[in-house]
């Protein structure tokens, strides 16, 4: 397999809580992974590692190894915000910068942390929104405030701004859970569509999402990893019993 | 025309879905057309390739239940794509038992080329024509959302059981006037009701065409 990332013996403490326990996978680039289990498994907090998220919560500790391609993201010397810029995040709650337009939005991640040429920014702006379908939506107001967006184009926009900065990994926490129904498939759709160019992980509390949208599906409970296997076999066949009980809704 | 759906992989699925039933019903038809030639041209090379044949339908079979399995797992299909996925795994049983029959007309057809000829074969192609005929429109109502096509096929099962009533009636004479037929005409028998089967099997098809678009069960209703 062509692992983007590999994750082995991870454990995740906060102060005495053993979140996340010995946890081991690997992500094949140019695939779509779903993580799924009940709450309060473990599922946020292992997206999260991903991205060093953690580093920000003082009582967290990482420890194990996460590698992206050959570099281990927790060693000694890696900075955490070139790692963030290879790996985006897109969040349950869309969330613009809401004091910005449309256009700032999409490259604010350049705007925060390099130099871009005067055509340049242009052109991100408008390959990044039809990237996600929003380009024809909002072409004509791209000076306007994000925030006078429906829902569902906010969480475009967002994957807009994700992608504008060309990671390589994009980690999506419920980014649909907070949208309609239509919106919602058309996140998935985009999903779909974005894994020729990126590795997606995408943590979600619906399960049928997860059985349309991944190729990969990883099931936690407690803090465990109970099963990872080719989403097609997870829903028709699982390996394990406690699997089967959670896909079929027989406990919680 | 057809709307899409948001997943154009969704779309791609149910498309290979109805390609495989296709698949299937083109080798079922090519089954009915090869028992009944290898009877009429007394072909026994062909007759065993028909045997041989029914192993790769009932392989379909297989891949197409697998297929609908998926999608129902995957892709938690509602109303008219859920009904067309339920039905598709119906209709492959029906398909199915189609290839069963055609390979035991072919055995016939083997043991009858062994003897002479009882009569010169007219009914029996006449049927297996339309049967024939019944199975593709069956289909073709299934993959094109027909309910007309289906209706037609629900309406032409009467030629074939005329034909059959026909054939019945005339192997009865000979076997009475000369008890050394009988053996032949029982198998001649056989093959006509195993056409006649057949064509009750694209009858079912048709009739599940019907229930899936206008989601109204007319099974066992149609006299």
């Amino acid at each position: 397999m062509n692992s983007k990332l590999s994750i082995r013996n991870l454990n995740i403490h906060f102060g005495d809580n053993h979140a996340v326990k010995n946890a081991a996978m690997e992500v094949a680039a140019n695939s779509v992974t779903a993580i799924i289990g009940p709450s309060g498994c473990g599922k946020s907090t292992v997206l999260r590692s991903i991205n060093r998220m953690h580093d920000l919560t003082p009582s967290a500790r990482v420890t194990g190894t996460i590698m992206l391609d050959d570099t281990d993201i927790y060693s000694r010397g890696v900075d955490p915000v070139t790692i963030r810029r290879r790996v985006g995040m897109v969040f349950q709650k869309p969330n613009p910068f809401p004091a910005m337009s449309i256009y700032d939005n999409v490259i604010a991640g350049y705007k925060l942390n390099g130099v871009l040429k005067k055509g340049e920014a242009d052109e991100i702006v408008e390959s990044s929104l039809k990237r996600v379908a929003l380009w024809d939506e909002v072409k004509d107001r791209l000076r306007t405030g994000a925030v006078e967006l429906s829902g569902g184009q906010q969480q475009r926009l967002c994957i807009a701004r994700t992608i504008a900065v060309k990671p390589e990994v994009i980690l999506m926490d419920e980014p649909a859970s907070a949208l309609d129904p239509i919106s919602t498939l058309k996140i998935e759709e985009l999903i779909e569509e974005l894994k020729s160019k990126y590795t997606i992980v995408i943590v979600t509390h619906n399960m049928q999402q997860a059985a349309r949208v991944s190729d990969v599906t990883a099931f936690f409970y407690l803090g465990e990893l109970v099963e990872i296997g080719e989403t097609r076999k997870v829903f028709t066949n699982p390996e394990k019993k406690q699997t089967e009980d959670y896909i079929t809704g027989r406990f919680g | 025309m057809e709307r899409e759906h948001f997943s154009a992989t969704f779309d791609a699925e149910l498309d290979e879905l109805r390609t495989m039933i296709l698949a299937m019903g083109g080798k079922v038809e090519m089954m009915i057309a090869g028992s009944v030639k290898s009877l009429v041209d007394r072909d026994t090379p062909l007759a065993e390739r028909i045997v041989a044949m029914d192993h790769e339908v009932n392989h379909l079979e297989v891949t197409i239940d697998e297929k609908c399995l998926e999608l129902l797992a995957l892709r938690q299909p509602t109303a008219r794509d859920l009904r067309f996925i339920t039905l598709a795994l119906k209709i492959v049983t029906d398909l199915e038992r189609m290839g069963d029959k055609c390979a035991n007309i072919a055995k016939r057809s083997k043991e009858l080329n062994q003897e002479p000829p009882l009569k010169p074969y007219i009914d029996i192609p006449r049927m297996a024509h339309w049967t024939e005929v019944m199975v593709k429109e069956a289909l073709d109502a299934f993959v094109r959302s027909d309910a007309d096509l289906a209706i037609k096929v629900c309406q032409d099962d009467s030629f074939v059981d005329e034909i059959n009533d026909q054939i019945q009636r005339e192997l009865l004479t000979f076997m009475i006037e000369d008890p050394y037929t009988i053996t032949r005409s029982m198998k001649l028998n056989y093959v006509a009701k195993s056409l006649e089967r057949i064509a009750d099997h694209a009858t079912n098809i048709a009739e599940m065409v019907i229930f899936m678009i206008k989601g109204k069960d007319i099974r066992h209703t149609l006299a």
